[in-house]
């Protein structure tokens, strides 16, 4: 294995996650053939690449979803590979996941309580809730709505918004743009930019490369489960490999 | 009009029993996907439980009050422990299997706990039917005409007893945040883990709620029919899967409303036609509802946005 090709310089930063040699196998397919990754505290780190090149895998992975065949996963230095999905929210990090997980038969209002399960503090659960008001306003109209009966744009909202309520270090994004209008989107993601300089990091997996990389600080070009380039996101973005294969340049 | 009043009384009293038992199966059915065919044998076990604690308190003690409460305490207790055993040790285990291995398991279940119940060996019972204690005296509380209407102390106790059980679990499932936690995970139980649900628990706890609810009909079953047998559970456990079915499996109050349609009529077509045709009548009817409606009366087919 060569390894991937490294584009640019990365500004250096507190490690908080880091992934080494992760492989993921369902039965006999092979997933992921042993990939490697670090995101810094306060960072943004895109994963971008084809269908099926093993993004959410990555992400699954990470968050427990499933066990991993082989690799190792640290948060902040502690070893978290295989650990159950529910174990690792308390350790700050939360994962809306593929397709935005709502629980469609329960209210917006539940679903914002099922993100913030773990905790008991009452005030600083309102006063995320209004955090997640200020960010998308419709939430707080459809309060009482089966969410359901969202559009799938306020529906990625809600699982935003939601991932937000157990205050994680480390959000998990798994295409926050899919199937969604335009000018949604880019709301989307104007406020994913100001989640982040609110102190929350994000691994954001996304098939749209052009808006991933835009908004990264750094990021990782997945091809069929291996890392093929990295690099800082605009330097990505202005590379000729990348142009041609994900931004149809 | 008489008649039809009495009836109408039998029914509600049935019924209620049933809807109890249903609960137990929807509920399960929620988190799972999975009918736990042996929920019917877990009440007839229950109901040996029940019987056992009476007989070890005596005549005058077990229709006490204190009595008749500790009763359905041990019962419940009991039941509730039968199941998380079964969940842990027949159920997990399969979780990730395709799902016609667990059903299968769940049939050998109930048929571990049906005939093994016939066996003659140490605590096990024997296949010998028994007479359920008298742990409420039947009186009757109200007496129209000349008998025309009679209604029994145990048939308002019973319905007052369900009915308690029933607004308890309502309440549990939809205003708690245990009950938020069970429909996240009936729903989806990946995301609800990735929201620090601890799933294997929610679905454990899921299942020991159900088998205490089916104690608790089972010992009002046994008061009705003042007669204890091994084979009990898989009858009783069948009307309610059918009322479960009626109602929308998975859906709470549907299997409420299920096990009272079925109930009543399953007493007006004794009362009005011949006793033979009970069962026909109520597989009839599930028929029926099955046809106009796959997804029971309340049961939902989800349309879901992409």
């Amino acid at each position: 294995m060569s390894g991937p090709a490294v584009l640019g310089e990365r500004t250096p930063r507190d490690p908080l996650l880091e992934v080494k040699d992760l492989q993921v196998a369902y039965g006999a397919i092979t997933a992921l053939r042993g990939i490697s990754l670090s995101l810094g505290q306060g960072e943004v780190v895109a994963l971008i690449g084809a269908n099926g090149a093993g993004k959410t895998s990555t992400l699954r992975a990470i968050s427990g979803m499933l066990r991993p065949k082989a690799g190792k996963i640290t948060l902040r230095g502690q070893d978290i590979t295989g650990k159950k999905a529910h174990t690792l929210l308390p350790l700050g990090m939360a994962h809306a996941p593929e397709g935005r997980g709502i629980f469609l038969n329960l209210s917006v209002e539940e679903n914002l309580q099922l993100g913030a399960y773990l905790r008991k503090d009452t005030d600083g659960i309102q006063s995320d809730l209004e955090q997640s008001f200020g960010f998308f306003p419709v939430l707080k109209d459809r309060l009482q709505q089966l969410a359901g009966t969202l559009s799938g744009g306020e529906q990625q909202m809600l699982a935003i918004s939601r991932a937000l309520m157990s205050r994680p270090s480390l959000l998990l994004l798994d295409e926050p743009s899919l199937g969604l209008a335009p000018q949604i989107i880019e709301k989307i993601f104007g406020i994913l930019r100001d989640i982040n300089q609110k102190g929350v990091s994000i691994l954001l997996v996304e098939q749209n490369a052009h808006l991933a990389l835009n908004l990264a600080h750094y990021g990782y070009v997945l091809e069929t489960g291996e890392i093929a380039m990295t690099g800082p996101g605009k330097t990505l973005l202005a590379s000729e490999e990348v142009k041609k294969a994900y931004l149809g340049e | 009009m008489a008649d039809f009043i009495q009836h109408l009384i039998n029914g509600l009293a049935a019924g209620t029993i049933y809807a109890l038992v249903a609960l137990g199966y929807t509920m399960v059915y929620g988190v799972l996907k999975l009918i736990n065919f042996a929920h019917g044998d877990v009440m007839m076990v229950g109901v040996y439980i029940a019987y056992a604690t009476a007989k070890q308190l005596g005549r005058g003690a077990q229709s006490s009050l204190l009595g008749v409460m500790l009763i359905f305490l041990v019962a419940m207790g009991g039941c509730a422990l039968i199941g998380f055993l079964i969940e842990r040790f027949a159920y997990r285990p399969l979780r990730e299997k395709p799902r016609l291995t667990a059903l299968i398991t769940a049939i050998g279940i109930s048929f571990a706990l049906s005939y093994g119940f016939q066996l003659d060996i140490g605590f096990l019972p024997g296949a010998a039917p028994r007479a359920f204690p008298e742990i409420i005296r039947p009186t009757e509380w109200l007496v129209i005409g000349d008998r025309d209407v009679v209604l029994w102390n145990w048939q308002v106790i019973s319905v007052l007893i369900a009915v308690g059980l029933m607004v308890s679990l309502q309440y549990l499932v939809f205003k708690t945040r245990f009950g938020r936690a069970m429909r996240a995970v009936s729903y989806d139980h990946r995301t609800a883990a990735l929201m620090g649900i601890p799933v294997d628990r929610i679905i454990a706890l899921t299942f020991m709620l159900g088998s205490a609810l089916a104690a608790g009909a089972g010992i009002l079953y046994a008061i009705k029919d003042t007669a204890v047998q091994p084979l009990m559970g898989l009858y009783v456990g069948l009307k309610a899967f059918v009322a479960a079915v009626i109602g929308g499996i998975g859906h709470v109050p549907g299997a409420v409303v299920g096990g009272l349609l079925l109930g009543l009529v399953e007493e007006f077509v004794v009362g009005y036609t011949a006793s033979t045709w009970r069962d026909a009548v109520a597989f009839g009817f599930l028929i029926i509802v099955l046809l106009v409606r796959p997804e029971g009366l309340f049961g939902r087919i989800t349309a879901e946005k992409v």
